[in-house]
């Protein structure tokens, strides 16, 4: 499992939120428990297997939606 | 093509404004409809199709957002051939959306300000010796980094050579810059204001006392507390309930008018928004001032508090014993003070520093034959006089008298529970100390304060001897106070007030309190935020300052309050709006989402006022704190 984090540009409304973790839970390869979207901080955290799923689809699915990304950071766990 | 129209929403929004404008001058000065009409037609679609990419995104992903019910209002609008509220309607709600944008960082700004102190490049030696800027997320434990003046200390490490003087304010709130030469721990997130050093790095990014406070705080201003979880799950079926409502409207009266409108009046925006922003202000306040609360849940626990439970007396003291009495017998004073100097000079017992502390400059006698006495003092020969030095046994057996106004000295010094230090020279008392630990400045204005505030209880829970804890009790008004105290007794008793119904904070060093922290229902750690206070505490006050104490619980008061203000807007404005659609004529989408748009900017303005709070009566110490706040902005 890897971890990530991305810092979102400011999330100024709560249903962008239920938007954004639907979209990312719906994704393959990501760790559904882990993903947490924090509305103060506009950051994204979740786990996800890099065997599966690259950190460039979790992005696009974000950016897909319209939230465009400041910075991402990749830890494995 | 989606992507490309949503960074553009704040253009399509201005020029939608213009567009509205344009229709309405047209309309009542060039009094031209055609043109109105034209303008307001384009205005709606430019209004609407950002809107409602965002729809389809959220439907995409199975999710009925206020997107949605505004699309299908506006769209709905269109289709009566209401252009001027279906171009209001659109252009209310961006407009609406970039000034909560703006505003909310505001709220989050406190908070910012703080992770925006964190450090973000290095200097690292690289294998020639010399140094290379690097990330500081690059940095790894055992790399040897050069720290220039004017710099920040990028992980916390050891100091290998260099010296300087470090401004660990962001750390400890001690705005003294502290002198660091080799061998020193330093911190991340620390100032160099002088002088250069290298460094070892032993902890890296989030392990760094600095890095674990910035989480601490950036997982706070997230955390939910229960009514927030229930707002959450409320809101998920919330707006598909009105979407279903409208529909119903729209099925029995046929009227589109009335359908669309209850869509609009329903959108739930300030009920979300309003708990968050007062959460993140406060917090953000807390941040700024020093006071880590660890979320909402805490906030709410905190502000409802009526039993504080201080660890020790140190606490409330100094911490280091002063003579607080002092009484002479007999003439040349002078001499004796003297001679109790010359002696004390010699032991290192701790009162032997408190007295010396109170003689201050004075000439030395030699001292001959020192004697210790075990359990009494004492006694060596200076200048030829026998002196002896230490409690009233030591007296006894050196066979001095006490007369009648000496005993009752005596007496009354221990009632104020000092330590006696009397002082006789050849077999003759001469002076009298009365020592004790002394309540720190302000303590008591604080405890008023807490009193004010609503706390009840006040109690106090010692590891030193009942008399010592008596008499700082009576001096500051605490409700209790137990002396021979160890950690697990303490632990009981905070378990038996809990019995009793009483809401309990237990105020700690966070070092070897952690039952008692833990088990209270809320643990505050005093201290210089050391990671075992961070890790075992609800409330952490960076530096060891007493008077945080009130401005945190009246910053959580406020807190609480406002959240309760927030939600109570936000019901109130829906109730309104959705009585007013049934009972009044005036009631239309425009001024639907005026109000509603309105709402969600009163509860952020609202949660806003947090951000200057200030507790009554420390006045004072603000602006003594002022001086480290001005320093940590200017980095």
């Amino acid at each position: 499992m890897t971890k990530a984090v991305l810092t979102l540009e400011t999330l100024s409304c709560p249903s962008c939120m239920q938007k954004i973790e639907n979209a990312v839970k719906g994704l393959n390869g990501i760790d559904k428990e882990s993903v947490k979207v924090l509305f103060n901080s506009s950051k994204v955290k979740t786990e996800f297997d890099e065997q599966v799923l690259s950190i460039k689809e979790i992005e696009k699915a974000i950016v897909d939606l319209g939230y465009p990304i400041l910075k991402t950071k990749v830890k494995s766990a | 093509m989606q992507q490309y129209l949503l960074s553009k929403k704040n253009h399509l929004t201005l020029i939608s404004g213009v567009l509205i404008v344009f229709g309405f001058f047209s309309h009542f000065v060039l009094e031209n409809v055609g043109l109105s009409e034209g303008a307001l037609i384009i205005a709606s679609i430019l209004g609407a199709v950002p809107i409602a990419i965002q729809a389809y995104q959220a439907l995409k992903v199975k999710v009925v957002s206020i997107d949605v019910l505004v699309t299908i209002a506006v769209i709905g609008a269109f289709w009566i051939q209401n252009y001027e509220e279906s171009a209001i309607v659109a252009f209310l709600f961006l407009f609406g959306h970039f000034l909560e944008q703006r505003t909310l960082n505001q709220t989050r700004s406190a908070i910012k300000e703080l992770t925006e102190m964190a450090p973000e490049s290095a200097l690292r030696q690289m294998k020639d010796g010399g140094f290379e800027e690097v990330d500081v997320d690059d940095v790894d434990e055992g790399n040897v980094l050069l720290v220039k003046t004017g710099a920040k200390v990028p992980v916390d490490g050891t100091v290998l050579s260099g010296e300087g003087h470090i401004n660990e304010a962001s750390i400890t709130g001690e705005p003294v810059p502290v002198n660091k030469t080799t061998d020193a721990e330093v911190y991340a997130g620390t100032i160099l204001e002088n002088g250069t050093i290298q460094i070892r790095a032993d902890r890296v990014g989030e392990d760094t006392t600095f890095g674990k406070i910035i989480e601490l705080v950036e997982e706070a201003q997230d955390s939910k507390s229960e009514a927030e979880r229930f707002i959450d799950r409320f809101s998920k079926y919330y707006t598909p309930v009105v979407l279903v409502l409208s529909f119903v409207v729209w099925l029995f009266s046929q009227n589109i008018e009335l359908a669309i409108t209850i869509l609009v009046l329903g959108c739930p925006g300030a009920l979300v928004i309003g708990v968050p922003v007062s959460n993140v202000a406060g917090i953000g306040n807390g941040a700024r001032n020093g006071i880590l609360l660890k979320g909402s849940e805490v906030i709410h626990d905190f502000s409802r508090v009526d039993t504080i439970v201080f660890d020790k007396t140190g606490t409330l003291t100094r911490g280091n014993p002063t003579v607080a009495e002092i009484e002479i017998y007999g003439d040349n004073s002078n001499e004796s003070l003297e001679y109790l100097a010359s002696l004390e000079r010699e032991s290192d017992h701790p009162l032997a520093k408190a007295v010396l502390q109170e003689i201050g400059e004075t000439t030395f006698s030699t001292v001959e034959g020192t004697e210790v006495v075990k359990g009494g003092g004492i006694v060596a020969s200076v200048n030829g006089h026998r002196v002896a030095v230490g409690n009233v046994a030591l007296m006894e057996k050196e066979n001095v008298m006490l007369n009648n106004k000496a005993q009752a000295d005596v007496r009354r010094f221990e009632q104020n529970g000092n330590s006696l230090v009397l002082t006789a020279v050849d077999g003759e008392l001469k002076i009298l100390m009365g020592i004790r630990d002394q309540i720190r400045v302000g303590v008591k204005n604080d405890l008023q304060a807490l009193k004010k505030l609503g706390v009840k209880n006040l109690v106090v829970l010692s590891g030193d001897n009942q008399g010592t804890v008596n008499v700082v009790a009576r001096e500051l008004g605490l409700t209790e106070a137990h002396g021979h105290m160890l950690p697990e007794d303490k632990s009981a008793h905070i378990a038996h007030l809990q019995q009793q119904g009483q809401i309990v904070a237990f105020v700690g060093d966070g070092v070897n309190d952690s039952p008692s922290l833990a088990l209270a229902d809320i643990g505050i750690a005093m201290g210089s935020g050391t990671d075992v206070a961070i890790e075992t505490s609800d409330v952490v006050l960076m530096n060891s300052d007493f008077s945080r104490l009130p401005h945190a619980l009246g910053l959580t008061k406020a807190t609480a309050r406002n959240m309760k203000q927030n939600i109570l807007i936000a019901v109130g404005v829906v109730l309104v709006l959705l009585a007013s659609v049934f009972f009044s004529e005036w009631m239309n989408m425009s001024i639907g989402m005026l109000v509603h748009e309105g709402s969600i900017l009163v509860v952020i303005f609202n949660g806003m006022r947090l951000l200057s709070y200030k507790s009554k009566g420390n006045k004072e110490q603000e602006k003594v704190k002022a001086a480290p706040a001005s320093n940590a902005s200017m980095t």
